[in-house]
């Protein structure tokens, strides 16, 4: 049984880690505002409660376990929810629009090109 | 490792000319101050830096900089001169630091004069398991009271400078962000649990970290939020801007009466002991009381200034 948690808490910690690498990434490298918000969303949505997660398996039953809990339900509760307010305030800014233009501009580059 | 990405942030700050930027990396770097702090052990001033650095001040910030616009002006002089200041006084304080004892060091003056009082009888005289609220509100009561007059009297001036206005746009019922509905529920729902946190800190200051400048804090984070999400009108309802200056007045007067009770009782000026026949019992409950009278300060002042600075942003 020990193991079974060992293994799955090593799972979620790898797995958070990870995708807190590739959201990083992703925040930096992609190339317009609304795919930047979902890699930060990705993040801040499931890497951080994975971590969380991991880090509760390896705790014994005590106070600080639930405190544990609590800081993921605020997480769970708290980062979707300003992820989603960015990109809502941001589709009202007309971020979209730019977003598209810009895409179709390259489109037009390239068939231009061919 | 820390101290380096302070570095790195303050530079950033410098060389930005996006006061919006500016501003986010102030939080982050207060963030990080905070995660030094803890290093430290340094658990309240971690938990004050984090509130107030991290959280209100941004929001101050971002308030002040709808009135003042987003981008750095060009200054017109040249920075020679204040070059010149800054690098005489960084060298002389670097030159001070070479007297200085080491980081932690135990012989150190610092640590030789009233540390060893405070940590070995602090808990016989005062009776708290936390030692930085006992040095702060009982031993260092007049320092404590000093700065709670400070943060009433910045209040003060800038409510002597801008004024709460009267906002025209600002009724009742009216919503500041159009439709993010999940935005609101989940506020909603976040809302009693701030209030609730800041009363567990205010009144659980006395066996753990906290206390009243971090809970008044906590406290009109609450409503800011509440202000942001519901609109200046409703929160104008829930707490009027004409209470503000009695409150804020009100946490220096409970302040400065426990120190008054005290001293008509024939002690000295906020010495708690005689608010109860038992000193230790009375050292409690006058550390309760003044505790009480910083956070209604912090709280009132703060939100005064978040006040008067949110309702100046329409008119001009």
């Amino acid at each position: 049984m020990n193991a079974v948690i060992d293994w799955f808490s090593g799972f979620c910690m790898l797995g958070g880690g990870f995708l807190c690498i590739t959201g990083g990434v992703g925040l930096l490298r992609l190339p317009d505002f609304f795919s930047r918000v979902h890699a930060a969303g990705v993040t801040e949505t499931l890497a951080a409660p994975l971590l969380l997660t991991g880090l509760m398996l390896q705790m014994d039953w005590s106070l600080d376990l639930f405190k544990v809990l609590m800081i993921l339900f605020l997480v769970l509760a708290t980062n979707p929810t300003a992820t989603h307010a960015m990109a809502k305030a941001a589709l009202h800014g007309g971020y979209l629009q730019k977003a598209r233009g810009a895409e179709h501009a390259a489109e037009e580059d390239a068939s231009s090109k061919a | 490792m820390l101290l380096g990405f302070l570095v790195l942030i303050a530079l950033a700050a410098i060389r930005l000319h996006d006061l919006f930027a500016v501003v986010m990396l102030f939080g982050v770097y207060s963030l990080m101050t905070a995660a030094l702090f803890m290093d430290l052990d340094a658990v309240d001033v971690a938990f004050t830096e984090a509130a107030v650095g991290a959280g209100v001040t941004t929001v101050l910030m971002l308030s002040s900089l709808r009135l003042t616009g987003r981008w750095e002006q060009r200054s017109k002089h040249s920075p020679l001169v204040p070059l010149i200041v800054v690098g005489v006084t960084g060298a002389a304080l670097i030159y001070g630091t070479l007297d200085a004892p080491l980081l932690g060091d135990p012989n150190a003056p610092v640590h030789q004069h009233v540390a060893p009082r405070y940590i070995e009888q602090g808990a016989a005289e005062v009776g708290m398991p936390n030692m930085v609220t006992a040095v702060l509100a009982s031993y260092r009561g007049y320092d404590t009271f000093g700065e709670t007059v400070v943060i009433f009297t910045a209040g003060l001036a800038v409510l002597l400078l801008l004024g709460i206005q009267e906002n025209p746009e600002a009724k009742p019922g009216r919503a500041a962000i159009g439709d993010q509905l999940v935005l609101r529920v989940v506020v909603k729902m976040l809302i009693p649990l701030i209030l609730l946190y800041a009363l567990y800190v205010q009144f659980h200051g006395d066996y753990g970290a906290g206390g009243g400048f971090q809970a008044g804090v906590i406290f009109a984070t609450g409503f800011v939020l509440y202000d942001l999400v519901f609109g200046e009108g409703n929160a104008r309802l829930v707490v009027p801007p004409r209470w503000l200056h009695r409150l804020a007045a009100l946490g220096v007067l409970i302040y400065g009466g426990v120190g008054l009770v005290s001293l008509l009782d024939g002690k000295a000026f906020l010495d708690y002991s005689v608010l109860s026949h038992d000193p230790v019992h009375g050292q409690h409950l006058g550390v309760l009381l003044v505790e009480l009278g910083v956070g209604i300060t912090v709280f009132s002042v703060i939100l005064a200034i978040f006040y008067a600075l949110s309702g100046r942003r329409r008119v001009s």
